[in-house]
């Protein structure tokens, strides 16, 4: 056990923790968050993503002593209860069935148009090819990424 | 420990708002629990069955005009919350947006058997819209005799009451019995039947029914607010893993706890007959403790199954468990013998897997004698009966508090989990959190069973169908059913034994086809082992109707290409021959969906496959069409492929869905929801399949039992909602089930496209490249 640091949406936060321990568990079980989920704990499904320092990364597969940066998660996208652009389209889209998978397909887009404001279709299907939706929502994802796209660079 | 810790928040508000208070005072129901629990004497248990036949279990009006309404169904994420809310709001005179929806928690609401066989707005919104006219009537009484006005001359909007003549003479909900019960008594043989004396609204008069407002549930899943079942934190709560047989129905013949005993946080090893678990202090330490914990076992006798590459050939000479009496119409055999062309083919549909999107999970609270379990079981009613028998507690001491999930499909209408869960917290006096890990959830969860067809038509000389055979085996029947206490895994595993296994016949197709002479026979056969199997079967999105229909109309389509006809044109001349069955104007529906579908697509008559063009190129595109019903929701599929002939790849480029489930409750929830189904189906046609040796499921994951993918998916959907008869002169349409229909002929719709592309017909799911690929180049 060792005590570990995280910053984690604009908070500090440090755990007395095994720091082989992933950072998934650490997040959901320590620091109350609900927007990182457990999918598959391999790396193959994306339903545990977090940002670090802006980067889509897998928190089932990261161990804690890993962890090298300032960590967002879905909760952090709107932390004054405004909702980021991302997160609007997904309302206005109505995305979600059963929703187990949008963190991780919110967060990746995320990443992706911090990146690349401007995607191509086939870059958003490049780009979120790796993160996995059981209920097919996909084409409803790929809507919401453009309409995103189009308010956050007006 | 307060009783509202872990429940969802939409609950926990209420309960400790307005229900809590309003229920003790009812007398329907104790919450609170632990308070009042501490008398062994007591002669019911804390969570006696909401009574269905009161109108105050179904809704509850607040003071400040409010109304929550409760139903005994649950949502995975289809928007029939929703839905129930429109039809309710639009029943009670009521704003669509002063309303909420509780679902599916046994202690707070009824049991309509929770959420399966897309019988929500069909079936299951029938007793809540009654309730809710009832409600409405009897409001309007109350303000009778308050405004002294006769209710005649009384109109209702938005909850407020007013004289017509004088609408300043006026009184809400609210101000009529908010915070106070109704007191009413309904009538009804059963939940389903449950009525008032009110008439519900006719069509014309439902305001928010079919209108698309915004799904209620989706703002807390995307801003990461919601509390979903996997989230539930209890005081004292520990974590637990499965240690899962590495073989099928291997024998458990020892635990070394040595290998786990000085491991971090470690509690205790569980272990009863073949089951066996690890309950740790934390959830990581468990997954290790579990990975870590030295089992030895015993292989059986003889093989549990087949290898996967085997299972077609084992189906082929397996004799039946069961054997249905054919269906038989006109004189098959004399009219196959006396046709002009005889075709026949096989087709194949392997084991395909539930594989929810996160394993199955649960948390069980055992505290003062109760068991509490917090679940996103569908079926949540049947998993609080299964658990009180399992573990021989009286039902009113049981309930289950239904929470969002994952998306399983019909996987969570025999939950594992929370049976475990409850199990292991009795046994150590602690709630205890119970989640399946990826390899055990792709590998153990129930299985979708594998279909073999062997069909056979004739054609007369004209190229009219005139002989149909259709005989399907399937293995096995869905034999794991609904949350029983003696068939979930763990009770299995326990050694616990059904005498006769459920039993079954294979599906057979659905269609209004008119061909004079037909035989149809769907028998069943299993494989050596049934139970402690990772090859178990259960309900699978629409359980049988993939299996069935994917031989059924891609063999219509051989039958339009060895007839030298249009498939879309065949089959409407086998529609508008003379039938006599047309229940629920089913033909005539059909015939309007096939007709709507190929309009969208703007379909051009000709036979298939397509003449392959001269050159060189990779790329064939084509067309395929099929069409299906399940119950009275009738639907039909164009989806155009590219096939790559260098890799065998094949990409649904675009889809066009015509949906007809009668009364639309809300468009935008039901086009979401055709669309999901309609690539669930295109996932199956094209990756789904679970692989196994001899001895064990060797998919364990997303890349050994792949799913569909951002970049499967088509360029353009379309979905043309036909909503009703094309008849003019009949009543309206009722609403229909649409949670599983769009997906049933979804995967022949792409075997016909694909064999328009390329002229060759492949007969066995799943379409992988390689298949493909080895099926254009045959040796």
């Amino acid at each position: 056990m060792s005590n570990i640091t995280f910053k984690v949406n604009g908070a500090t936060h440090t755990v007395d923790i095994d720091p082989a321990t992933p950072l998934l568990y650490i997040l959901r079980n320590d620091l109350g968050m609900q927007g990182p989920h457990f999918g598959c704990g391999l790396g193959q499904c994306g339903a545990c993503t977090v940002l670090i320092n802006g980067a889509a990364v897998r928190s089932c597969i990261l161990p804690a002593s890993a962890v090298k940066g300032e960590i967002t998660t879905l909760e952090g996208l709107s932390p004054k209860g405004h909702l980021h652009p991302l997160q609007q389209a997904w309302i206005d889209e109505q995305v979600p069935q059963c929703g187990f998978c949008q963190n991780g397909q919110i967060l990746t887009a995320k990443a992706m148009l911090d990146k690349n404001p401007h995607p191509t279709d086939a870059q958003i299907r490049q780009s979120m090819n790796a993160t996995l939706c059981r209920c097919m929502s996909y084409y409803r994802i790929q809507a919401a990424i453009k309409r995103a796209a189009k308010v956050m660079s007006a | 420990m307060t009783a509202s810790i872990g429940i969802p928040r939409q609950v926990e508000e209420l309960l400790t708002t307005h229900r809590r208070g309003f229920l003790k005072s009812a007398g329907l129901l104790l919450v609170g629990f632990a308070a009042q629990h501490s008398s062994a004497a007591e002669p019911t248990g804390p969570y006696p069955d909401p009574d269905f036949h009161q109108l105050d279990s179904w809704i509850v009006i607040h003071e400040n005009n409010t109304a929550t309404f409760y139903v005994g169904k649950t949502d995975p994420g289809q928007g029939t919350g929703t839905g129930f809310r429109q039809l309710m709001s639009d029943e009670l005179d009521i704003a669509f947006d002063r309303t909420t929806c509780i679902m599916g928690s046994t202690d707070i609401t009824v049991d309509q058997g929770g959420s399966g066989g897309s019988t929500a707005m069909e079936r299951d919104s029938w007793p809540m819209r009654r309730a809710a006219a009832e409600a409405r009537r009897v409001l309007l009484e109350m303000a009778s005799a308050h405004l002294a006005t006769p209710a005649d001359q009384l109109a209702v909007t938005n909850a407020v009451i007013a004289s017509i003549a004088d609408p300043s003479k006026n009184i809400t909900y609210g101000q009529l019995i908010g915070g106070k019960k109704f007191n009413i008594a309904l009538t009804g043989a059963s939940v389903n039947a449950v009525t008032g004396a009110a008439k519900v609204k006719p069509v014309q008069q439902l305001k928010y029914t079919g209108q698309s407002p915004l799904r209620d549930d989706i703002p807390a899943k995307v801003d990461g607010s919601l509390k979903w079942a996997v989230d539930v934190k209890l005081p004292g709560m520990v974590h637990a893993r499965n240690v899962k047989p590495p073989f099928a129905c291997a024998r458990l013949t020892g635990i070394d706890e040595s290998t786990v005993r000085n491991l971090p946080g470690f509690i205790k090893v569980v272990s009863k007959g073949n089951y066996v678990a690890v309950v740790c202090e934390r959830e990581e330490q468990a997954i290790a403790a579990a990975r870590k914990l030295k089992t030895t076992w015993e292989k059986p006798a003889t093989a549990p199954f087949p290898a996967s590459e085997d299972l077609f050939t084992y189906m082929r000479a397996a004799t039946a468990t069961s054997k249905p009496n054919p269906v038989v119409v006109g004189q098959p055999d004399s009219a196959f013998s006396g046709a002009a062309k005889v075709i026949e083919a096989e087709y194949e549909v392997p084991f395909q897997g539930h594989t929810a999107f996160a394993g199955a999970h649960a948390t069980a609270d055992p505290s003062n004698g109760q068991m509490t379990v917090y679940s996103n079981d569908m079926k949540s009613y049947g998993m609080r009966n299964g658990v009180a028998q399992f573990l021989g507690m009286p039902r009113d001491t049981v309930r289950v508090v239904w929470m969002q999930g994952p998306q399983g499909f019909g996987r969570t209408a025999a939950e594992d989990a929370g049976f475990e869960a409850a199990w292991i917290a009795r046994e150590i006096g602690r709630p205890v959190r119970m989640q399946w890990m990826r390899n055990e959830e792709t590998a153990w969860d129930t299985k979708g069973p594998a279909f073999l067809v062997r069909l056979r038509g004739a054609l007369d000389g004209d190229g009219r169908l005139v002989a149909y055979e259709y005989a399907a085996r399937s293995c096995d029947y869905n034999h794991v059913g609904y949350n029983e206490h003696d068939t979930v895994l763990i009770a299995q595993l326990m050694g616990s034994r059904r005498a006769k296994p459920a039993s079954g016949s294979a599906s057979l197709p659905s269609d209004v086809y008119a061909i004079p002479n037909r035989r149809m026979v769907g028998e069943v056969v299993s494989l050596p082992a049934i139970w402690e199997t990772p090859l178990r079967t259960g309900n699978l999105r629409d359980p049988n109707g993939p299996q069935s229909t994917f031989p059924a109309e891609s063999f219509i389509d051989e039958l339009a290409a060895a007839a030298k006809a249009d498939p879309l044109e065949f089959r409407m001349t086998l529609l508008t021959a003379a039938t006599t069955d047309d229940t629920g104007f089913r033909r005539a529906r059909s015939i309007a969906v096939l007709k709507a579908a190929a309009k969208a697509y703007g379909w051009d008559p000709r036979p298939s496959p397509k003449p392959i063009p001269a050159g060189k190129q990779d790329m064939l595109t084509g067309r395929g069409i099929a069409y299906s019903f399940r119950g009275q929701t009738i639907v039909a599929v164009v989806a155009e492929v590219e096939v790559n002939r260098q890799t065998g790849h094949v990409w649904a480029k675009r889809l066009v869905c015509a949906h007809d489930c009668g009364l639309v409750v809300n468009p935008q929830t039901l086009h979401h929801t055709v669309e999901c189904a309609l690539l669930h189906g295109l996932s199956r046609a094209i990756h789904e399949e679970v692989q196994f040796d001899t001895e064990r499921v060797t998919s364990v994951d997303w890349v050994s039992h792949p799913t569909l993918r951002h970049a499967d998916i088509p360029e353009r959907i379309d979905i043309v909602l036909v909503n009703g008869d094309p008849n003019p002169d009949r009543p309206d349409l009722p609403p229909y089930g649409s949670g599983e229909a769009a997906l049933k002929p979804m995967l022949a719709s792409v075997a016909n496209a694909i064999y328009d592309a390329t002229g060759v017909r492949i007969r066995r799911v799943p379409f992988r490249d390689a298949r493909v690929l080895a099926a254009l180049n045959p040796l």
